[in-house]
């Protein structure tokens, strides 16, 4: 299987406020309509919170609706 | 959409029809193409244009009879093209092109009966398509009367070049035949099919009665017959060569075993429905080179193909920022439609295409046939929702706003106090509602007091944006709805102040009686005494693209300003033809990049201040830097006295805070009830005019902001930059999720960006 693509923050150094942790690089699925696949993004190893950078929301996800969308 | 309809649709856009010239040209020479190369000095380029179409170029071009020039649009402009000359020179001035490619042997053979014109055209095309041909002429060299023709016009050795290369295409040519009844029988019994030339001369005892006009077969089938003088006795070359070539498409036809006279109409002259306006064209005069036979010096004829208007129609892309933007026009658009629509698997590329017209109808009102742009989107919209194929995020940010403003936030309805039922209600509709100084106190206060019979209130949205979404089912059910309450207040007549909702409930619910607030005050209740705002200059009158067939209501608009002492001139596209601002169609949820294009466009019509009737107008034009009024800007005194034209446009979050405040306020100055204001959704959060605008561009409300607050600060679930202190939390409300980054600063939120996504991430967002 393809390694999935790691999309963490351009800056910062975040902590999950509810659990107090460091945050991880972990696979995190993504779906949306009929499509789905996996990224690795900043999560709190406890709660598994995620943390979907803007520039990740904005651009590249943003692409992948729209492509889902007009499927 | 069937393939039945598509066609019919296609068929109304006339831009693929032939221009004039073409369809003038008994050969459908492209004369337009041709005058493009010669225009841009590319005269290689020009003759392979001739080359494609014309037999013998070097023959034809030079002698060509030019029934195209009495078709050219240009005759009013200036005089028509001189496409005969420009021919001539072009033909001069380059090299015969190389042999023509040849079909592979179809092992049949055909002879022609005479070496003029018409004779060398259809063994030129047969020797093309394949055919074995022999030309039986009776003189010592083939070509007829063109060795008459003056050597200045047609020198001896452009016709041997001509002939020669028929050689080298493989025709075989026999002199001095005895071309008579005789020899037709015995080549008709030996070949698959004989051309006789009758070029003035009866030699095999045929005349033109004893031939079928489309065809050309003569009494016997593979007997064929053209190339007569004209019926006064006239010799037109291009009419030979037409001739020439329709035989030989029989002949093609008769020995592939096909039918000989079906699809037929495209050969020869053609109609066209082409049309090209001469608006704005400037007349130049038609130039002729100094000797016709020597041709144009090379500056000359470039400047004389330069008048050329490359006709085409693409009004309604002239007119249309939309149109324009896609690089089509109607037809094309139609067919990419189509298989948008058809198909299954794949990518549905043109989804956004549809979703961004504006729905406006003025390609329709440009066209020459009535070509509907808007009714193509919005059935393909319809289309596409009946199927589940619509895009989610489309429309779902106006459906909502839709959703605000006929929920308990906004929507009322009442009598006037103190009535059981009302003569009018008064609709001031939902963008207006939204506009923080929108003077509908004022204007409903001055209806109650001119008006007799009562005039009851409605807030709400009229359905334009399901209207306009492709959701019919819903526009349907707000309708319903909306006229439940109507026929429950008595059926009173409908006075709005928007032109699209009138529009939408007259072709909606057309037993609705309903008038624009502007047809009422001018034709019933007068002007109010005291007057808003007074421009300083002319304004420029921007009819609303839903106004476009309301003659009455912009004729209102304009009495209203005359009679308030308001100067003002008028738009290059107005009334029936004017422009979208860029809001219709919900164009600015599919596209917002080409929504601000329109609107910019719009905007640059004039540097005067504009005054709109549609508050939406208003605040588009307002959100691209153009000062606008709105006309009850004119009438009523505003709150502030600010400058009305510069107030920017409020925003989303502002209209729905803003329709919320006007309900509570009307209740409480009306009908003397008090209504709190809603809770708010979460803290208070302060944000800079840059994040503003980007919230605002996507599509994120305050509330959107208040909520995912309200979620971190209350679960504690939210991220912290320990470099910034900033903190990072998503939520889901619905099916939309958002990202806020703030600090806390006592019990107000600083915020630094807000996002959204619509995908679902595990563990984000809920």
């Amino acid at each position: 299987m393809a390694e999935s693509l790691v999309y963490l923050p351009q800056s910062g150094d975040w902590i999950c406020c509810s659990c107090g942790d460091p945050l991880e690089p972990r696979d995190a699925s993504v779906t949306y309509l009929e499509g789905g696949f996996t990224i690795q993004v900043l999560t709190c190893p406890r709660c598994n919170m995620a943390l979907l950078p803007e520039y990740v929301a904005m651009g590249k996800m943003l692409e992948v609706e729209q492509l889902l969308e007009d499927k | 959409m069937n393939q039945q309809e598509l066609r019919d649709i296609e068929y109304r856009c006339i831009e693929e029809e032939q221009p004039t010239c073409q369809a003038a040209c008994p050969i459908s020479v492209d004369v337009r193409a041709f005058m493009g190369k010669m225009a841009a000095g590319d005269v290689a380029g020009a003759r392979k244009i001739l080359d494609r179409t014309m037999p013998l170029p070097g023959v034809l071009g030079r002698i060509c009879d030019h029934p195209c020039e009495l078709a050219c649009i240009r005759q009013n402009a200036g005089g028509a093209l001189a496409v005969g000359d420009l021919e001539r020179s072009c033909v001069m001035a380059s090299p015969s092109g190389g042999k023509p490619m040849l079909m592979p042997s179809k092992g049949k053979t055909v002879a022609a009966l005479g070496g003029d014109m018409s004779s060398l055209t259809l063994a030129w095309d047969l020797a093309k398509k394949g055919f074995a041909v022999t030309l039986y002429v009776a003189g010592d060299k083939p070509g007829g009367k063109l060795n008459d023709i003056s050597p200045d016009v047609l020198p001896p050795e452009a016709l041997a070049e001509g002939i020669d290369m028929l050689g080298r295409m493989g025709v075989a040519i026999k002199t001095g035949q005895t071309v008579d009844a005789a020899l037709l029988d015995t080549l008709a019994a030996a070949c698959d099919a004989v051309y006789v030339e009758c070029a003035g001369r009866d030699l095999c005892g045929l005349s033109r009665a004893d031939v079928d006009a489309v065809t050309l077969q003569g009494p016997k089938p593979n007997i064929f017959c053209g190339g007569w003088p004209q019926p006064d006795g006239s010799r037109s070359i291009i009419s030979l060569v037409a001739e020439g070539r329709r035989a030989a498409m029989t002949i093609d036809r008769l020995t592939a075993g096909a039918s000989l006279t079906t699809s037929r109409e495209k050969e020869g002259v053609t109609k066209t429905r082409i049309f090209t306006s001469l608006k704005d064209v400037p007349a130049v005069p038609r130039t002729e080179p100094a000797d016709h036979l020597a041709g144009f010096a090379p500056d000359a004829a470039k400047a004389e193909a330069a008048r050329c208007l490359q006709c085409d129609c693409m009004e309604c892309v002239k007119v249309c920022e939309f149109l324009k933007h896609y690089k089509g026009y109607p037809k094309l658009y139609a067919r990419q439609i189509y298989n948008n629509l058809s198909i299954v698997l794949g990518n549905h590329y043109l989804n956004r295409m549809i979703d961004s017209c504006t729905l406006c109808g003025l390609c329709t009102e440009v066209c020459p046939e009535d070509f509907s742009m808007a009714q193509l989107c919005l059935d393909s919209r319809r289309d596409m929702v009946t199927r589940g194929k619509m895009p989610p995020s489309a429309h779902e940010f106006a459906l909502e706003d839709m959703a605000f403003s006929n929920g308990p936030d906004f929507a009322l309805m009442r009598d006037e106090p103190g009535k059981d039922s009302c003569t009018h209600l008064f609709f001031p509709g939902c963008q207006l509602g939204g506009e923080p100084d929108s003077r509908i106190p004022e204007a409903y206060a001055f209806l109650r007091r001119k008006l007799a019979g009562g005039v009851a209130l409605s807030l709400g949205c009229c359905g334009a944006p399901a209207l306009w979404a492709g959701r019919q089912a819903l526009f349907e059910e707000v309708v319903a709805a909306f006229k439940t309450q109507w026929e429950a207040r008595g059926k009173p007549r409908l006075i709005t102040a928007c032109a699209s909702c009138l529009a939408v409930f007259r072709q909606a619910a057309p037993d609705i009686p309903a008038v624009s607030l502007w047809q009422v005050m001018n034709e019933e209740t007068g002007l109010p005494e005291a007057a808003g705002c007074v421009p300083a200059a002319p304004v420029a009158v921007h009819d609303s693209c839903t106004s476009r067939h309301d003659a009455q209501t912009q004729a209102a608009v304009r009495a209203i300003l005359k009679k308030r002492g308001v100067p003002f001139e008028e738009l290059p596209l107005s009334g029936r033809y004017t422009e979208c601002c860029g809001f219709g169609g919900l164009v600015g949820n599919a596209h917002p990049e080409l929504a601000k294009a329109i609107t910019t466009r719009r905007a640059a019509a004039s540097d005067r201040d504009f005054l709109a009737t549609c508050a939406m107008c208003r605040d588009r034009l307002a959100h691209v830097g153009k000062r606008a009024y709105h006309l009850l800007d004119l009438l009523f005194p505003g709150k502030d006295g600010a400058d009305a034209a510069a107030r920017p446009d409020p925003g989303f979050s502002m209209r729905h805070e803003t329709r919320a405040r006007l309900r509570r306020e009307l209740l409480a100055t009306v009908w003397n009830e008090q209504v709190d204001a809603k809770a708010p959704a979460g803290p208070d959060f302060v944000v800079s005019p840059e994040v503003r605008a980007v919230m605002e561009a996507r599509h994120i409300l305050d509330d959107d902001v208040k909520r995912t607050l309200a979620h971190a600060e209350g679960t504690g679930r939210k991220f912290l930059d320990r470099e910034t202190g900033h903190f990072l939390a998503s939520f889901t409300p619905h099916r939309v999720t958002y990202w806020v980054e703030y600090v806390m600063e006592g019990g107000t939120a600083r915020v630094f960006t807000a996002y959204s996504h619509r995908m679902t991430v595990v563990g984000v967002g809920k």
